[in-house]
This record gives structure tokens, C-alpha cells and sequence, in this order.
């Protein structure tokens, strides 16, 4: 096995070659050879960008399939919240929940409810002393991969609480085993998940050994068989368990709402997330307490495997947000007060290692000759980050040129350059004459 | 054959008063190139900081200046030197919270006092010279393995 777990793949024989993925992506993770696009899997977080802009839908995320339930005695369904997003809000969430079970799952935890307690533990987090300003959300592990690569110096400033969706595997899994007795090593805990990421840090996950989650399912991957379902299911059965404050996590600024602490600043969108870490790095913004950060634009409900736009689903879930609020007031429930240590699973994390990507040799020296190499061959290219030889950008090609995997001539304007040359060579070579005939060299 | 080793890597850099476009760009070239070459990355946080602290001075309080970085392997010198008004109070003005920044550059995030006491705290050697009318001069020394001292 490679050392590294990627969700996002390659069609072959649909990419073109046409490095818009390689242009986007935000850590330079692409480049495009023999034409055909090419993840340098160090580099890659997951992010899923070039999943949303390949024109040709050449790039793609491996999830799992509601068949591989069958290797399971008992399957739960982790809805993620965006998952309620992808329908109209007069569509209850007991609906949906109804529609899960209807399509294969034995039973439902929600990833809202994961959301809550963490939230809960945010705020307790925020209390004790040892936190450094300003904390840096974890709950999108792109975000976290992006700081593991490339802002290694602030992993001290990630929350050092798992992610919703882990604290509600881990919940779900001893909750139904206790009340089914069925051994934990059993049941199959399936993520619904709107992207990549998630799937990647089931398989890889970050701050633990293990995942409590079994598989991610992506979003799209059973949006059309829930939405016959959701005809079919009867209606009156109460399923949801979290509140509003829980499933807001699923559009940007929710977590933040939840968390309740003052001076955030909330960016969403790769890109957008970038810049602001390299703004924190500089210790630029020393007057915001907390970043919640998301990599998808909007939040989760842009991630790339979900259905809706993402101004439909954004508006879907304020509408039933408000539903929500409403019915709860009414009937006297709030959301949770309470939690319980073991919910977060203190004892299995682990620390956050950096992973940096930037390092040109682990000979420092070496390192150094590269960085010079690159500065001058920087100098010379045309500085038109046209993309045509296949890195991102010319500081790229210029890196790749140090490194040894490209040359000057992959820049088209290079080449130019050197056919120009080479013909005026030729042109003064034809004009010579050979000194019997060269009456000047008499 | 040319060594494949390098000593020094030398980054130069012009800065200009109020160019807050350009702001940090100096020093986000000086943090990736300390990326590059494998410094530790509390190290490059400490070197970054007090490069951006150093550079914005340049940018809200003098008129244009020179940015210079000369990175060892085991050590980051750092130096700027600048035209601009000076400062008369040298160590008033290193007091933390102590800052003559006018209300729109407060506005902008700037303006606590803590800039140079941050570039203090940050470095290994820090010597700042100023002449009032005239311009100042900051030179920073970073060591890259904080158990190791430079000689000078
Ligand atoms: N390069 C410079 N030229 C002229 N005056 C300077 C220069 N650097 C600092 N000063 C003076 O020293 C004072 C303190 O500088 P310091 O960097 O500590 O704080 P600041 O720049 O005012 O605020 P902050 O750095 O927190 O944004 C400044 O307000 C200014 O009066
Ligand atoms: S913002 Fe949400 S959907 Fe997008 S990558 Fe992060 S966790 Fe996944
Ligand atoms: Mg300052």
C-alpha cells in the first residue's frame, strides 16, 4: 500500500490536459505529464477543487457503496448535516431519517448530534489556559491537511477535539452495542459525506490511530434512491435527535454561532483559507480568537459530492434551521447541555504531525543550491503562469526544473527562444563558404 | 563542476512608504524560502513574525528602505534600513504599547505598540540605530537550532 490514502482520483481517458485542475489546486499538488493530470500525493489534502472546476468531470472521489453493508451485522447511517440541505425544508429531517433506514441502514445516529457535543466541548476548551490565540477550527480535515503541509507552525492552534463526525461514530458504536449486544467489531458505522476529505481521514485519520467510522458514502452517491424513498416512507415517526444549533453546522458560521465566542472570523473556500493561514503565520491577526475554517465555499454544502447548489442548500437550511427553532420552542426541548469525557475519546488521539511539502532536500545545503537554482531559472521565464508546461506556474516549473523533473524547454516560450537560435545559427552556418570559394578570406 | 552546495542565500527587497498593497510580501518570500530549505517551523515563525513586524515599520512610519535577508544554514540575518523621520526615543519607543500610529492606521489593525517588542522577543540579536530626520537601521539574528550560538 502507498503511504498515502487518496480519495480523489483520476478518470484517464477523460482528462484532457488542460491544467485548470493543476491552476487551482492550492498546494501545486498537480501537474499535467504525457497529458494527462498527475496528483503528487504528498502534496494532495483532499480538498476536492479540482473535483469541482475539471471541466471534463476527470477527477473524481472514491467512496463506498451501500452494497459494502453487507459485510456488516448492523449498519448505521451517520447523516452528515448537509445531507438535509439537499431537500426542500418542508421535508422533515424524521423524513429523511425514515428514508435512510428505508434504503438499507438499521439504524441512524446523526452527525448533528456529533456537532453539539462538540461544540460543548469547544467552549470548555476555550476556558482552560493552555490555548494559543487564535484557535484554528478543526473540523474540516482539508483545513487540517492544508495547516499539516503548509503552515506547520500552527498545528499548536488547531481545537485538539475530534470532529463531529468521529464523535458521533464513536457514540453510535458503543451506544448500539450496548443496547443490540452486538459486538462493536460488527457493526458497520457509514459516514453520508458531502466530500473527499471526510472519506480520506476514515481511511487516514488525523489526531487518532483508528477511525470510529467504517466508511464514508458520499452524498450523491444515494441522493437519488432517498429521494424515492422520501415518497415512499410514512410520515409521523420521530427520528431526529439534534437541534438546530447542531445541524447549523453545515453552512459556514454555524460552528462559530455554536460556539459562541467572540472576535471569529470565518473563511470559506481553499483558497480563501490560504491566505488567511498565511496571514496568521505572519502573526498578522492578532486580534481574532477564533477561525473557522472551511474548505468548500459556503461550508459543507459546497462540498463536491453533494447535489443541491449551494445557494439553494444554503437557503434550504436556514429555512429549516428557523422550522426548527420554532418547533423546539414549542414543545420545550433545547439543545444539548451536556456531555459525557468519553464521547470525545481523549485517550485514543494523537498529535498532529506536520507533513511539510515546501522542503527542496534534506540536505540543507543542497536545499540551498535548489533555492538558488530556482530564484535564477525563475528569472528567466516569462512570468505568464500560462500553465502550458504542464506545472501550475512558472515559480512551479522553476521548482520542478531544481528538482530535476523538468527542463527549460517544457516552457513554450523557452523553446521558441531556443528554435529562434538555433535557426539563426543555421542562417549564418548556409552563408559561410568554404575558403577555396571565399574571396574575402584572402 | 560548479558546487552543488550553497553558504548563503541573499533576498533583496525594496519597500515603500504606505504601499500597504505590497505589504508582507518580503516577508512571506523570506518564510518560504526558510520552508524551503527545512527550517524548523517554530523557528520560521519567530523569523517571520519579527521580518513582518520590522517590514510594516518600514511601511507606516518611514518613506522607502531596503530589506535585506541573508539566510545561512544555520542562522537568518536579517536587516532593514530605511529613510524616513527616525525615532528620537529609542527606548520609549521599544515599550510595549507605546506607538505614535495615527487613528486610520489603528483602524487598519495596526498601531499596539508591540511591533519592535514583538521583533525583541522573536530574535536571538536585535540592534536598531536612529537618526531623527534621517532615517533608521534594524538588523535581527535568528539562530536556526536555538541551542546553537552564532559567532558573529
Ligand atoms: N522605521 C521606523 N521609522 C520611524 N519610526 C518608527 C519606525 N519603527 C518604529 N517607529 C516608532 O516606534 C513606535 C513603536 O513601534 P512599534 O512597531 O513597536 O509599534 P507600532 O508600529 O506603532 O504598532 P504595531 O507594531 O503594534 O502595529 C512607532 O509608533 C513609531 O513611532
Ligand atoms: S468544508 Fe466540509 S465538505 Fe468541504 S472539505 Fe471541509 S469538511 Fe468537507
Ligand atoms: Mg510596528
Amino acid at each position: 500500500m502507498s503511504e498515502y490514502f487518496h480519495s480523489v482520483r483520476l478518470i484517464e481517458n477523460r482528462c484532457k490536459g488542460c491544467v485548470i485542475c493543476a491552476k487551482r489546486c492550492p498546494t501545486e499538488a498537480i501537474r499535467i505529464r504525457g497529458g494527462q493530470s498527475q496528483i503528487i500525493e504528498a502534496r494532495c489534502i483532499d480538498c476536492g477543487e479540482c473535483i469541482r472546476r475539471c471541466p471534463a468531470h476527470a477527477k473524481t472521489a472514491v467512496t463506498e457503496s451501500l452494497d459494502d453493508l453487507n459485510q456488516y451485522k448492523f449498519n448505521i447511517a451517520l447523516p452528515a448535516p448537509t445531507l438535509y440541505a439537499q431537500f426542500a425544508p418542508d421535508i422533515r429531517i424524521d423524513t429523511i431519517l425514515s428514508a435512510l433506514m428505508e434504503i438499507g441502514f438499521d439504524d441512524i445516529f446523526e452527525v448533528a448530534q456529533g456537532a453539539e457535543i462538540v461544540s460543548l466541548a469547544i467552549k470548555d476548551y476555550l476556558k482552560s489556559s493552555a490555548v494559543s490565540f487564535p484557535i484554528i477550527s478543526s473540523a474540516c480535515p482539508a483545513v487540517v491537511r492544508l495547516i499539516q503541509v503548509k503552515f506547520p507552525e500552527l498545528i499548536d492552534n488547531l481545537v485538539p477535539i475530534d470532529a463531529p463526525t468521529e464523535v458521533a461514530g464513536r457514540v453510535a458504536r458503543a451506544r448500539a452495542s450496548r443496547k443490540h449486544g452486538i459486538h462493536p467489531d460488527e457493526i458497520g458505522i457509514w459516514f453520508i459525506t458531502p466530500c473527499p476529505a471526510k472519506m480520506t481521514a476514515v481511511k487516514q485519520p488525523l489526531g487518532s490511530e483508528k477511525s470510529n467510522i467504517t466508511g464514508a458514502i458520499g452524498i450523491s452517491e444515494v441522493y437519488g434512491r432517498l429521494l424515492k424513498a422520501v415518497q415512499d416512507v410514512p410520515a409521523g415517526v420521530e427520528r431526529r435527535h439534534a437541534s438546530w444549533v447542531g445541524v447549523n453546522w453545515a453552512i459556514s458560521g454555524g460552528e462559530s454561532l455554536a460556539v459562541g465566542i467572540d472576535k471569529q472570523l470565518i473563511v470559506h473556500e481553499i483558497n480563501n483559507v490560504n491566505d488567511i493561514l498565511e496571514q496568521v503565520a505572519l502573526g498578522k491577526l492578532a486580534g481574532v480568537n477564533y477561525i473557522e475554517a472551511l474548505a468548500c465555499a459556503g461550508g459543507c454544502i459546497g462540498g463536491p459530492l453533494t447535489i443541491q447548489n449551494r445557494f439553494v442548500a444554503e437557503v434550504n437550511m436556514k429555512l429549516r434551521a428557523e422550522n426548527m427553532k420554532a418547533e423546539d420552542t414549542a414543545k420545550g426541548r433545547v439543545p444539548l447541555q451536556e456531555y459525557r469525557e468519553s464521547a470525545l475519546g481523549a485517550n485514543e488521539r494523537r498529535a498532529i504531525e506536520p507533513r511539510p511539502i515546501l522542503r527542496l532536500d534534506e540536505d540543507i545545503f543542497k536545499a540551498m543550491y535548489k533555492v538558488e537554482v530556482m530564484e535564477k531559472t525563475l528569472q528567466q521565464l516569462p512570468g505568464l503562469d500560462c500553465g502550458s508546461c504542464g506545472s501550475p506556474n512558472c515559480k512551479a516549473l522553476a521548482e520542478d526544473i531544481a528538482q530535476g523533473k523538468a527542463s527549460s524547454t517544457d516552457c513554450v516560450f523557452k523553446l521558441r527562444e531556443r528554435v529562434r537560435d538555433l535557426a539563426k545559427e543555421m542562417i549564418d552556418l548556409a552563408e559561410k563558404l568554404p575558403p577555396s570559394l571565399d574571396k574575402d578570406s584572402s | 563542476m560548479e558546487s552543488l552546495n550553497t553558504q548563503v542565500i541573499v533576498l533583496n527587497f525594496e519597500l515603500k512608504g504606505s504601499d500597504f498593497e505590497a505589504a508582507g510580501e518580503a516577508s512571506s518570500k523570506i518564510k518560504l524560502v526558510l520552508q524551503q530549505i527545512g527550517i524548523r517551523s517554530d523557528v520560521i515563525r519567530r523569523i517571520a513574525i519579527s521580518a513582518y513586524e520590522a517590514e510594516m515599520n518600514v511601511i507606516i512610519h518611514a518613506y522607502r528602505g531596503k530589506m535585506k535577508a541573508e539566510i545561512f544554514s544555520d542562522h537568518t540575518k536579517i536587516t532593514l534600513k530605511d529613510e524616513g523621520p527616525g525615532i528620537s526615543d529609542i527606548k520609549l519607543a521599544m515599550q510595549e504599547g507605546y506607538s505614535t500610529a495615527p487613528d486610520y492606521i489603528r483602524e487598519m489593525g495596526f498601531g499596539a505598540g508591540m511591533g519592535l517588542p514583538n521583533m525583541v522577543r522573536c530574535t536571538d540579536k536585535f540592534d536598531i540605530e536612529s537618526s531623527v530626520g534621517i532615517g533608521t537601521t534594524i538588523s535581527m539574528t535568528v539562530c536556526h537550532n536555538p541551542l546553537t550560538i552564532v559567532g558573529q
